[in-house]
């Protein structure tokens, strides 16, 4: 770093002024190093022991060695909880992706209004949580509900959504893409970062909207379909809230009902552990889960360098989005 | 911004070619025309669920399982909304959600400010690789915390109080991690020189936060309040495993409850997750500018 002092006074000063600056520097951090230790490093150690025991809290943990590992592939509801995910995952992510970025180019065309269409799609990515999931509970009621009021003017007879083990899911699903807005939000902010002269450029070689769409838009905006990629697969593995009081809450039924067709990862781990008291169980959950979701993202990660660019990466101006 | 200052009265004459090009098209009229006709249908579509909840909150108990269903009530039941919030104690849901809130604020903008500081501004042993530390835990899958943390705080003797879903912020808990990136970018946007400047002046490490570096780093501290606050105003799963008094409540699990004991009186739920839902739009309405340019920010370093 640049300073201003004399190099001669500098050196002088120089030891007891870095000791000092040592000692603030950590002064600084310290809240930061303190909660590390104590609400992270620390209980994710804790939790790795605790996956090789039988734990109920009231009683002295016993070792397990990796039973609870073992009985998790034995566990059907375990299975249905990655699979009721990642299906979940493999249908909501690309389609949010695609809708976000259908929407976020829409939004990008210098028209009138435009900045009021984006207050109104960036809404349903503000409010979250239980009061979104109540007002889509009514709206797909099945019987007085408003969509199903609304698909009986199309002719089409529509189910009891959520009570439905053969739509809940995919109900759940439809629910997320509501909030696409937010990723169009993101996708908005790449669209704006890429330099009118190259369209320009392509334009006058003749290039239509669709090839300029294909060598442009799109291989500039990949970091950030790569972004959102990487934190929504993290974000399926916790999905929670709204899953939690759509299935079960209000029907008196076990959390991921019907018959289990939304049992969240989350939700079973939940279950595990507050529910059966099985803490040394949902230790190794969370820890099979945190391994999976990180493998997802690293594969993602490595897949990297055949679809995203990087401007700073001059050499890769051609490479084009997959 | 400078080095493209060369290039700014091209970049001018080219957004005026590129609106004569458009002018030029044939089709100027019915490509924004689609446009506007797509957005005003998917608007409608993001908009439905809320008008129909404020329908449904005006309902009388019979409106409500009319088929076909009343969408603008006859008679609109104002006082649905003092009945259902006088049924549970909601203003002490209220209470309990403003004093958490207000504490993971402070916690958070306190502690980011201060973290942050120590790894933009001043050198110490090992700071590349704690601040890489930093960023590993953004990719921390949560749920892994969730029951280790659930044994320390009850072991703590902290379950049923607020301590497990208030501490935390002071620590950096939570999306801290991020709060402390995103403030330590900004701050290596403010030029060194003006520390240097008040280190002249006579003020300290400490000072120069405090009187020089603060009264700049107001947008990102604004990020961190606005987000802070509508995270612990969202959060349920917390509540939920540390809560288990009635009169303890957030809003979020509070609304839980009430869905759980009035599962048919649609009404009420509605009117109660409306009154929820309010504060979150007027913080957004205030702070759209930058709650969008803070997303923004976020996509962009991605």
């Amino acid at each position: 770093m640049a300073t201003i002092s004399t190099p001669i006074a500098r050196r002088r000063r120089r030891s007891s002024a870095s000791v000092r600056e040592a000692v603030e520097g950590y002064a600084a951090i310290s809240p930061w190093l303190v909660g590390f230790i104590v609400f992270t490093g620390g209980p994710i150690l804790f939790s790795l022991y605790m996956s090789f025991t039988y734990w109920d809290l009231t009683n002295v943990p016993r070792w397990a060695g990796v039973q609870n590992y073992l009985d998790l592939t034995s566990d059907p509801r375990f299975w249905q909880s990655l699979k009721v995910t990642l299906i979940y995952s493999v249908l909501a992510l690309p389609l949010g992706l695609l809708a976000g970025l259908g929407l976020s180019l829409l939004l990008n065309l210098k028209l009138p209004g435009m900045n009021f269409f984006r207050t109104l799609f960036y809404i349903p990515s503000v409010i979250a949580g239980v009061a979104v999931a109540a007002i889509w509970m009514w709206t797909l009621n099945g019987q007085f509900g408003l969509l199903n009021y609304l698909l009986s003017f199309a002719g089409i007879h529509g189910p009891d959504w959520l009570g439905d083990p053969n739509f809940a899911l995919y109900a759940l699903v439809l629910i997320s893409l509501w909030g696409v807005g937010g990723g169009a939000v993101i996708y908005l902010a790449g669209l704006q970062n890429i330099p009118a002269q190259l369209y320009e450029a392509a334009a006058m070689d003749g290039a239509g909207t669709l090839a300029r769409f294909r060598s442009i838009t799109l291989p500039l905006l990949s970091p950030t379909i790569f972004f959102l990629l990487v934190t929504g697969i993290i974000a399926s593995f916790q999905t929670f809230t709204t899953v939690y009081i759509l299935s079960g809450v209000n029907r008196d039924q076990p959390i991921g009902a019907p018959e289990d067709s939304t049992l969240f990862y989350l939700l079973y781990l939940y279950q595990q552990a507050f529910g059966s008291s099985k803490f040394g169980y949902a230790a190794a959950m969370a820890w099979v889960g945190a391994l999976i979701s990180l493998t997802l993202a690293l594969i993602v990660f490595r897949s990297q360098s055949r679809w995203v660019y990087y401007e700073s990466e001059r050499g890769g101006a051609n490479k084009r989005a997959g | 911004m400078a080095q493209d200052l060369p290039n700014a009265p091209r970049s001018a004459n080219s957004v005026i070619s590129r609106r004569e090009g458009n002018a030029r098209r044939p089709t100027r009229l019915l490509g924004p025309a689609a446009a506007y006709l797509t957005l005003v249908v998917l608007g409608i579509v993001v908009l439905t669920p809320f008008l129909w909840m404020i329908s449904t909150s005006l309902q009388t108990n019979e409106g409500l399982f009319q088929i076909p269903p009343q969408l603008v009530p006859a008679a609109p039941q104002w006082h649905n909304y003092g009945d259902a919030l006088t049924t549970v104690p909601f203003l002490n849901w209220a209470k309990n959600t403003l004093i958490i809130c207000t504490l993971n604020v402070v916690g958070q903008v306190l502690c980011c400010t201060l973290v942050a500081y120590g790894f933009a501004r001043l050198r110490f042993p090992g700071r590349g690789p704690l601040f890489i530390l930093v960023l590993a835990t953004l990719l921390l899958p949560s749920q892994i915390l969730l029951v280790p943390q659930f044994i320390l705080f009850s072991k703590l003797g902290w379950v049923n109080t607020f301590l497990p879903l208030t501490v935390p912020a002071f620590f950096g808990g939570g999306a801290g991690a991020f709060f402390i990136f995103l403030i330590r970018q900004y701050m290596r946007t403010v030029p060194y020189e003006l520390d240097e400047a008040g280190r002249i002046d006579g003020a300290n490490t400490w000072g120069i936060l405090l009187r020089i570096l603060l009264p700049l780093i107001k947008p990102p501290l604004a990020i961190v309040a606005v987000f802070t606050f509508t995270d612990a105003y969202n959060d349920f799963i917390n509540p939920l495993i540390y809560l288990s008094d009635n009169g303890k409540y957030t809003l979020a699990l509070g609304l839980s409850s009430f869905i759980g004991q009035y599962s048919s009186n649609w009404n009420w739920l509605m009117c109660a997750a409306l009154v929820i839902l309010l504060p979150l739009l007027l913080i957004y309405y205030f702070a759209q500018r930058l709650l969008i340019g803070g997303i923004a920010s976020v996509g962009l370093k991605g």
